[in-house]
């Protein structure tokens, strides 16, 4: 036939032409790429972050760090031998003695090396030994957490936005996607005074019981398992509401597609539809809302773990908070911003994988 | 019914005759303002091979008959009545399991031109492969790869599209090529019928002839009976041999291209070719005065009365009935009752 | 001047069927078509009638509670609704359960004319003798309000930067969307952690409204933003433009009223993520002390460990509350979520 119908189309998405990228130019070739730029975008995240941080509590001309080191050091003892010096090496280096962008300098370099310093409560233990300690708990539960409520949420959203699903589904789902409104801790709290105190069934804190030393054995591990049911429920719930209410607007807004009826036209058997067309296309936005709705779901998740004692990150950073341990609440802070950001990063680099519009070179 | 018995009367033949039969179908919506009758009472007979053509404005009902034909209607629009006749299969009566047999292997749809009706996120060739594999007979064993490939490349190629076409996605074809896509799709288990809703809008006018010009070429290579709607009466009287007007739901004349362009009964299809442009004639442009009226509060009596030049008194209390003048002639007009009668 | 003659000439009978009449066509055409639509949307309504009635209660128990007279005389509040500060309750360090409930076990034995009467402490009391009916009343407009100022703040701050963006493209369009882009990455709660930390003091709520809109106005913005995108390509809005219209005009005749049930829902939304956070910042240890907003009573249940006490009066109310704010605001944003989009209506 004519070329004039074989021409590729103009009407196309401008981000999703792949065209072959200039040679001429190795820089902009570089940073047109979909790679780099996302990179980038990490990398400012963290930068951003890390400088309100930096920059708002200067704002107020107070150096509340620093009387809360001289405090420590006052006490004296011997736990806090090295107090001292520890105060005397914060003023010269972040201090309100030094011009600004020389803290700002210094404070990057740490950053820029992950080191966050030595903790004020556990003085000779540094930040980042007391977040190696607690980030695996906090690991093991969100991953099988938030990994299992995207998938249940998002499997009952399919089957409840779906036309053909038998109408008592939506009787059955409703009332608790609804419930799922509530907070992840409130939940927590009910699930704990259920079956912690009331039925006696499960322990209502920790992550193992006392007694126990954490090692690799198949009692430990049960033990753990059992102790990680109420934190885990009282995640769950919430996230599966979540992605189920998320993934029923999407597959009926599918539905509306097109190329729907086209299926439909074409005869496809009920569950191809179902599989290949609408939910195939209903979880495109499905993912790019995983990467935006990580945050809210993991500070949710953060009380949880203080609420039942969980030995994570947020238990730590509770207590952190209590005793004002400046370095330690920083330290905690900035792996969970930049553990969110990595984790966006990823999502948004698989994202082309799985819708063909985005490519990874941009034109 | 009056329309059955005449049509018996006149054309002596079976259901076996025609390739489909629609008898009195109708198509409402119900939305909270009360019944919109889109599709009301209408009766018309596809033979084997035969491009029929179901013209009218936007709105008059052509499109929902059409999707009513293939059991597409959706919520809040249901067939209210009527028969669809595949053969002596009524498809009203039929379950969604069958129909969905049905479709695609006997009868096939080639979509709007304006729409996205291809899936985004899968291949060209997995489009085309997955109907073919939901239809494989009870039984029979699924064919394999390399047959899938020969048959994508073969309709690939009948469709006018090069066979690499099928290892790209939907959103790097052209709007021409898509339907193209689509009528590759549709011509995959050799259907006899064809249904084709408005194939070419959105399409630019030297692409609308190309698509038209395949689809003319597909149908005499399959022997299909099309439906075509559109409405481009210039575009639709060069492709099809008979030609249905639908005016508020209803159709208001059926005959042969040459027997309506020579002599339109209805006041309706008079003005509608009057304002076809032409070269021949140098004449000022016709439109039609008024508007389509909106289907919830359609005047009593005959619908197009506020717009009917011809308009007597008893157009405003009696609905003209669909009169049979011939074989596959017929007109629903008041000018025409004596005349059926005599 | 006839007419005003005449208009003082009619009966009082006129006048009331004309005001009866009158009030008939508002009513017809402005009332009825909201419940009308009511039935087809009940999930905003029933959204409505829980917050409404928890208001409502809220309301009539302050106004009901705050003229009794406080249970202790001699200090100087006016009302049993500012004694809860200080402990209300007559025998200090003792936990009351609420006075009504006569099979509950005392947790401390009283002696017979300390008993209090039957609806004294209609919640109970907590382990510093607060009186918690009082503390729920004056904490849920306390944490209303902080999703309120959040929620304002939060979607005016969102709706002007997403037209600015979208509206003037360019460079501020690329500013304010990386700026979006990236503030959606960042946990903004964790940033008021270090915030409040590195502050020292304690926020207020509307301090703390303020200070959750400061991170949460980039969700707004880029919902709103999505959507002026969207309208912006439209063709009455290219129309407006090449007639001349001023950008102003467009942004407001043309473009907001398709706008306003984003705004709305993203409005809800975002009252109920301030919400959440609040509650969460406090139940942290990062709230006012001396407020008894309903995060606040979280953070003491957590920390004098209600629970196992056996204090259930301490956490069930201020849940049940906590409950009913979110349940009606995710019912009020399903309902929104159906008005603009009316697909997501079932047949069922």
């Amino acid at each position: 036939m004519t070329t004039s119908d074989n021409a590729p189309s103009t009407r196309a998405r401008s981000v999703a032409n792949a065209r072959p990228v200039p040679v001429i130019s190795f820089v902009s070739a570089f940073f047109s790429n979909f790679i780099v730029q996302r990179f980038l975008l990490f990398l400012l995240t963290v930068w951003v972050a890390a400088t309100v941080i930096f920059v708002l509590p200067r704002l107020t001309g107070q150096d509340p760090v620093k009387e809360k080191l001289l405090l420590e050091a006052q006490r004296g003892g011997s736990v806090q031998a090295g107090m001292n010096e520890m105060a005397k090496e914060y003023s010269s280096r972040l201090g309100l003695d030094l011009p600004i962008y020389e803290q700002y300098v210094n404070y990057m370099t740490d950053l820029a090396q992950l080191d966050f310093g030595y903790s004020i409560a556990y003085f000779p233990r540094t930040v980042n030994e007391i977040i190696a300690d607690s980030i695996i708990w906090s690991i093991g539960l969100m991953t099988v957490t938030l990994t299992l409520g995207f998938v249940l949420g998002t499997g009952a959203g399919a089957l409840l936005g779906w036309s053909r699903s038998p109408g008592w589904l939506s009787y059955a789902f409703m009332p608790l996607l609804t419930l799922s409104a509530i907070p992840q801790y409130m939940l927590g709290l009910v699930l704990m005074f259920i079956f912690a105190i009331m039925l006696n069934l499960l322990p209502f804190f920790g992550a193992y019981s006392p007694g126990n030393l954490p090692e690799w054995s198949l009692g430990f591990i049960l033990d753990v398992l059992k102790h990680s049911i109420l934190p885990a429920l009282s995640i769950l719930f919430s996230a599966v509401g979540f992605w189920a209410i998320g993934m029923r607007g999407m597959m009926i807004n599918t539905q509306g597609e097109d190329f729907m009826v086209q299926a439909d036209a074409k005869g496809l058997n009920g569950a191809r539809i179902f599989v290949r067309y609408a939910i195939r296309n209903a979880l495109l936005p499905q993912v790019t809302g995983l990467a935006i709705s990580f945050g809210t779901l993991l500070t949710g998740a953060v009380l949880v773990e203080v609420l039942f004692q969980f030995p994570g990150l947020g238990n730590t950073l509770f207590y952190a908070i209590r005793v004002s341990d400046f370095f330690q609440i920083t330290g905690i802070v900035m792996t969970i911003i930049i553990s969110l950001a990595l984790a966006t990063m990823v999502i948004d680099l698989v994202y082309p994988l799985i819708d063909p519009r985005v490519k990874y070179t941009q034109n | 019914m009056v329309t059955t018995e005449q049509d018996t009367r006149l054309d002596v033949a079976s259901n076996d005759d025609y390739a489909l039969r629609i008898e009195g179908l109708k198509v409402y919506y119900g939305t909270p303002r009360g019944l919109v009758k889109a599709v009301d009472d209408v009766s018309f007979n596809l033979r084997p091979g035969e491009r029929f053509a179901l013209v009218g404005e936007s709105g008059s009902g052509k499109s929902t008959l059409a999707m009513a034909i293939m059991r597409l209607t959706r919520e809040p629009g249901h067939i209210a009545g009527g028969h669809i006749y595949l053969g002596d299969r009524d498809l009203v009566e039929m379950e969604e399991k069958q129909i969905r047999s049905i479709r695609l292997s006997e009868m096939a749809l080639v979509p709007q031109g304006a729409m996205n009706s291809l899936n985004p996120v899968m291949r060209v060739g997995d489009q085309i492969i997955d109907g073919i594999m939901d239809h494989v007979p009870p039984g029979e064993g699924a064919p394999n790869r390399t047959e899938l490939n020969t048959r994508i490349h073969d309709l690939l190629v009948r469709v006018g599209l090069d066979p690499t076409v099928a290892r790209l996605h939907p959103h790097e074809l052209s709007g021409g090529m898509k339907q193209r896509v689509a009528m590759a799709i549709a011509i995959s288990l050799n259907p006899h019928i064809i249904v084709a809703d408005e194939p070419t809008s959105a399409l630019d006018v030297v692409v609308q002839r190309q698509i038209m010009q395949t689809l003319g070429r597909l149908q005499e290579g399959l022997d299909a009976a099309v439906l075509l709607v559109g409405h481009d009466m210039g575009l639709v009287a060069q492709f099809a041999d008979t030609i249905g007007v639908m005016y508020a739901g209803k159709l208001v004349e059926v005959g042969t291209v040459p027997d309506v362009f020579k002599d339109p009964k209805h006041p309706y299809t008079k003005l509608l070719i009057q304002s076809l442009p032409s070269f021949d004639i140098s004449r000022q442009f016709v439109g039609i005065p008024g508007m389509q009226p909106a289907l919830l509060n359609l005047p009593p009596g005959c619908a197009f009365n506020p717009r009917c030049p011809s308009v007597h008194e008893r157009c405003f209390r009696e609905v003209p009935e669909y009169l049979n003048l011939d074989v596959g002639r017929g007109v629903a007009c008041h000018l025409f009752d004596e005349e059926a009668t005599n | 001047m006839a007419r005003v003659a005449s208009a003082r000439n009619l009966t009082m009978r006129t006048r009331v069927r004309l005001a009866r009449r009158r009030f008939g066509i508002f009513y017809q055409e402005r009332i009825e078509p909201i419940f009308s639509y009511g039935r087809r949307n009940p999930s905003l309504i029933v959204g409505l009638g829980m917050l409404g009635a928890l208001l409502f209660f809220t309301v009539i128990g302050m106004l009901v509670y705050g003229r009794t007279e406080p249970h202790i005389t001699g200090r100087a509040q006016d009302s049993r609704l500012d004694a809860y500060v200080s402990g209300g309750a007559p025998v200090q360090d003792k936990r009351l359960p609420p006075s009504w409930c006569t099979w509950c076990e005392d947790i401390v034995e009283l002696e017979a004319d300390e008993k209090p009467s039957l609806f004294q402490y209609p919640m109970g009391t907590d382990t510093q003798s607060r009186d918690l009916f009082a503390t729920n009343l004056r904490g849920i407009p306390l944490t209303l309000g902080t999703g309120l100022i959040a929620g304002l703040l939060s979607v005016g701050i969102g709706t002007i930067t997403a037209f600015v963006a979208a509206y003037y493209r360019g460079v501020p369009d690329v500013l304010i969307r990386l700026l979006t882009d990236v503030g959606i990455s960042i946990p903004g709660l964790l940033i008021l952690i270090i915030i409040r930390i590195q502050l020292g003091t304690e926020l207020v709520w509307w301090q703390l409204g303020a200070g959750l809109a400061a991170v949460g106005w980039v969700f707004s913005s880029r919902t709103v933003r999505s959507q002026v995108l969207v309208l912006r390509e439209q063709p009455y809005v290219e129309i407006a433009r090449q007639s001349g219209m001023s950008g102003l005009a467009i942004i407001f005749r043309e473009m907001m009223p398709n706008l306003i049930p984003y705004i709305t829902a993203s409005f809800v939304a975002s009252v109920a993520g301030s919400i959440l956070a609040s509650i969460g910042l406090e139940a942290l240890g990062l709230g006012d002390f001396s407020s008894p907003s309903l995060g606040m009573t979280v953070y003491w249940v957590i920390q004098f460990g209600a629970i196992t006490l056996g204090m259930w009066w301490w956490w069930l109310f201020p849940l049940v509350f906590i409950v009913i704010i979110f349940v009606s605001l995710f019912l009020i944003s399903a309902g929104l979520d159906e008005w603009s989009n009316p697909r997501l209506r079932r047949q069922a």
